[in-house]
């Protein structure tokens, strides 16, 4: 009897709680509203080691955290999320440590798959950025299996970083880039036109002809799926990027709250889109610039 | 960490925005400085979208303008909590009076001409550029979006100019000035440009002989292209962005991997007190680099 009361209070507190949210993103959409937000989800150790919690627990609550922002961005119509969930460099952490992260990863994206998950509810496309590769491969099968999984959702995406790094995506589009020019250059040759390869010949010749510009390589980065983030946030309070989204992030606001991840809530996410729209048009004219 | 201070600032002086990127206490160290002219931003600057809402004509109105008259509040509550925390970081200057010289009030934004508006930037960045050498930053960066700073950096040289100028240091910009402090000007083309130029460069080395070599490139490989095509440098310990906004504008991505980022605030407000706490919080960070 108590738990019923119990359950149906909670319901209220609900209804009551999305009811507050919907008033407020009301209030909010009728400024500006960020189209794409990415996360740094920095702090869910200190965050264990400050509440006596098991190794693993802090990120158990990172994730639980997670979910709650991306129901609030999507709710509020923010289309593209976009969260730093392990850098090639995490791989340096103990490797008992990485085991367990990569076990947590593979659980959630089972969890994310789910017919009742929130991805369905919000109609989220998954896309797993980074290098892939470096991943174990079970892992990577599901990161996979979500990607198709998710293929026909169309009213949001979610960009999840795994083993990525920006110079590692830079590195990357360079190298894809590269390996375009080249085959280019074979296809003509092989059909007899051997002009196109006077980029080959440079070296010769002295005349080097660039081939490869910012847009080829736009094309190859691994973030492509999405446009440029409005807002990055990083939790915890440090300023720095460490490596995430540094060529997408021209002219994009930095936003590095002082609280743990787990901590992170709605009225963060509310003073990180005011102060974006307090920025916009100052923004906006960047953009436009470059 | 190497001995010598970089400072890196980017002066744009097309809208007073100076990003001054300023090397830290190591030999790499660059702490960015980002200055930006005071335009006076406000909140509810933006024009809202239109929005349809369900109920008749009259509500409708209603309800529009309860929304934003709720946003502007919203956003005035927004701005006023960062005056406060101006107001508390002023007295915390004064209190910790040994770190710092009294820092100078808040500057009220003033219209100024084009011209006007330039001189005031250039002499601002020249007034920072004496703060960091006096602190003892060893290298400085100069980051301007438009490139303003670059082609008008003749008031910047005269005033730190050494006599014996060495022919190394005036290879790729950078500039040994007296006080031994070394000067970098960059713009946004040393960002997005350079890594195609260097993907250019290191498709002529490793694809020129005419065979499709199978190792991937590496980050040292991509290091050396960059400093190959005159868009080499270190990366910058600390970032110092005075403008409206927390954003690097574009500065070199390559660059930026680990380096702190820090809002300063305008450029007609800085003080030499928020400098010195700016350096001061940088040297108590750690860092774990992912591990």
């Amino acid at each position: 009897m108590t738990k019923k009361i119990g359950d149906q209070a909670g319901k209220m507190f609900e209804y009551f709680g999305s009811f507050l949210r919907k008033c407020i993103f009301s209030v909010l959409s009728v400024g500006p509203v960020p189209d794409h937000i990415a996360f740094i989800m920095d702090g869910n150790r200190r965050y264990a080691k400050k509440r006596n919690l098991l190794d693993g627990a802090g990120h158990r609550s990172g994730y639980l955290a997670l979910m709650n922002m991306l129901k609030y961005c999507y709710e509020l119509g923010v289309k593209y999320a976009t969260i730093y969930a392990f850098s090639i460099d995490n791989f340096r952490r103990r490797p008992e440590e990485v085991q367990s992260t990569m076990q947590l990863i593979l659980e959630k994206i089972e969890d994310l798959i789910k017919e009742e998950s929130m991805v369905n509810q919000y109609g989220v496309r998954i896309y797993f950025l980074g290098s892939l590769k470096l991943l174990s491969k079970p892992v990577r099968l599901a990161a996979e299996r979500a990607m198709v999984a998710t293929s026909g959702n169309s009213k949001s995406v979610l960009s999840i970083c795994l083993a990525y790094t920006s110079s590692d995506e830079i590195l990357h589009a360079v190298q894809e880039c590269c390996g375009e020019k080249w085959d280019e250059g074979s296809a003509l040759e092989s059909k007899g036109a051997g002009n196109g390869l006077v980029f080959l010949k440079g070296n010769e010749n002295g005349k080097i002809k660039p081939s490869i510009v910012v847009k080829d390589l736009e094309k190859h980065m691994y973030a492509a799926v999405a446009p440029d983030p409005d807002i990055i946030i990083r939790t915890s309070g440090e300023t720095r990027l460490s490596n995430f989204l540094l060529w997408q992030s021209a002219n994009c606001l930095l936003y590095a709250p002082p609280i743990l991840w787990p901590e992170i809530g709605l009225w963060h996410l509310v003073w990180a889109v005011l102060d974006f729209q307090r920025n916009f048009s100052y923004l906006k004219e960047k953009t436009k610039l470059s | 960490m190497s001995e010598s201070c970089v400072f890196v600032g980017v002066i744009d002086c097309m809208y007073g925005n100076l990003l001054l990127v300023g090397m830290g206490m190591g030999s790499t160290g660059i702490i960015s400085k980002a200055c930006s002219r005071n335009d006076g931003n406000g909140a509810g600057t933006v024009a809202p979208p239109a929005r349809i809402l369900k109920y008749g004509n009259e509500t409708q109105e209603l309800l529009k303008w309860a929304s934003r008259l709720l946003l502007n509040l919203l956003q005035s509550f927004y701005a006023i909590g960062h005056i406060c925390d101006a107001g508390v970081e002023i007295w915390v200057f004064v209190h910790f009076g040994s770190f710092c010289i009294l820092p100078s009030p808040y500057g009220i934004s003033k219209k100024l001409t084009f011209r006007q508006k330039k001189k005031y930037g250039i002499s601002k960045v020249l007034e920072l550029l004496q703060w960091v050498a006096d602190i003892g930053v060893k290298s400085v960066c100069l980051y301007d979006p438009e490139g303003v700073l670059k082609k008008n950096k003749e008031p910047i040289m005269q005033r730190f100019s050494s006599a014996n100028l060495s022919e190394e240091a005036a290879v790729n910009g950078r500039l040994v000035t007296r006080r031994n402090l070394t000067l970098e000007f960059v713009s946004f083309e040393d960002g997005k440009e350079a890594v195609a130029k260097a993907a250019n460069y290191l498709f002529v080395k490793h694809y020129a002989n005419g065979t499709k070599e199978k190792s991937d490139f590496t980050e040292p490989q991509m290091a050396e292209a960059l400093g190959a095509i005159g868009s080499g440098g270190a990366d910058p310990d600390l970032l110092l962005i005075y403008g409206p906004t927390r954003c690097h504008l574009g500065f070199p991505a390559w660059r930026l991997r680990y380096t702190e980022i820090v809002h300063m605030g305008p450029l007609k407000s800085m003080s030499y007190g928020s400098l010195v706490k700016a350096i001061f919080k940088y040297t108590m960070v750690h860092q774990n680099y992912g591990s």
